[in-house]
């Protein structure tokens, strides 16, 4: 990220993989960041939406992540980045339904296989790699009026 | 409706929200998969779900839902009060299972947040 000129406001959150009770507490933070930002309630909204899937994802399968939210004019745009497992096959786990999801994940309400589609429909723009036995990058940019 | 007309119509416990009471509400949605919630669940809904730990509430919170209904007398846990109380999210319990909650309040005028999901939808 080196275009910070036009950067209305940027923040960094650690999420810690594997630990369930405290999962959900960056996106409540991201949310409540946003709104204070004067950032329109639908936007706000997605923008919670999706980082709180991708924030399940890190607890349930990485061992850590970043998130990085940046608000630039006309956008919103969340990077999660983490340190885990990755994902072999994209194109499969994009796909409404497929799941690797334990029990304790399960027991979350989560697991169906609908985190990256949730994630995909809700963002504008949503891009996602994905390295095996290192890790997986997603940036998901949500416009703004 | 208010949400004190839920509470009376569900029987209901309320666990927060005591002083929210007057909360105009009129559409529901109902689901224990999170992830249905929040690809369908509108702004503003109630939530009618059996899952009763903090991810109800860190879900509700993430979707701006009016209220959340714990459905077939299933009781939060303390973490999932304290979030509730933090987040300032009406908790409520009601001993219904979800088809009788779901009933009694359409019945009385509450509405799904959507009716069908269409395919291949774009949701917002």
């Amino acid at each position: 990220m080196c275009e910070t000129n036009d950067n209305l406001y940027q923040e960094s959150f650690t999420i810690e993989g594997g630990n369930f009770n405290n999962a959900g507490i960056v996106s409540t933070s991201i949310k409540s960041i946003l709104k204070k930002l004067g950032i329109p309630n639908d936007i706000v909204r997605k923008s919670a939406i999706v980082s709180y899937e991708a924030e399940i994802n890190v607890v349930s399968y990485a061992k850590q992540g970043v998130v990085n939210v940046t608000v630039k004019p006309g956008r919103v745009q969340i990077e999660v980045i983490d340190e885990g497992p990755g994902i072999p096959n994209i194109e499969l786990a994009m796909q409404e339904g497929y799941s690797t999801a334990d029990r304790r994940i399960r027991e979350m309400g989560f697991g169906a296989g609908m985190g990256l589609c949730n994630i995909k429909n809700y963002s504008d723009d949503f891009h996602i790699t994905s390295e095996v036995g290192k890790g997986t990058h997603l940036i998901m940019t949500i416009q703004t009026p | 409706m208010k949400l004190r007309d839920v509470k009376d119509i569900l029987d209901a416990e309320v666990f927060i929200g005591e002083d929210c009471l007057d909360l105009e509400v009129k559409t529901a949605f109902g689901a224990d998969l999170m992830s249905d919630v929040l690809a369908f669940a509108k702004a503003g809904s109630m939530l009618l779900t059996g899952l009763t730990n903090t991810q109800v509430v860190r879900t509700a919170n993430v979707l701006d839902i009016a209220a959340i209904i714990l459905v077939r007398g299933k009781k939060p846990s303390s973490d999932t009060i304290e979030l509730a109380r933090q987040l300032n999210i009406p908790l409520l319990s009601t001993k219904y299972i979800l088809f009788e909650t779901a009933g009694r309040l359409y019945e009385k005028g509450i509405v799904g947040c959507l009716q069908k999901v269409e395919t291949n939808s774009v949701r917002n």
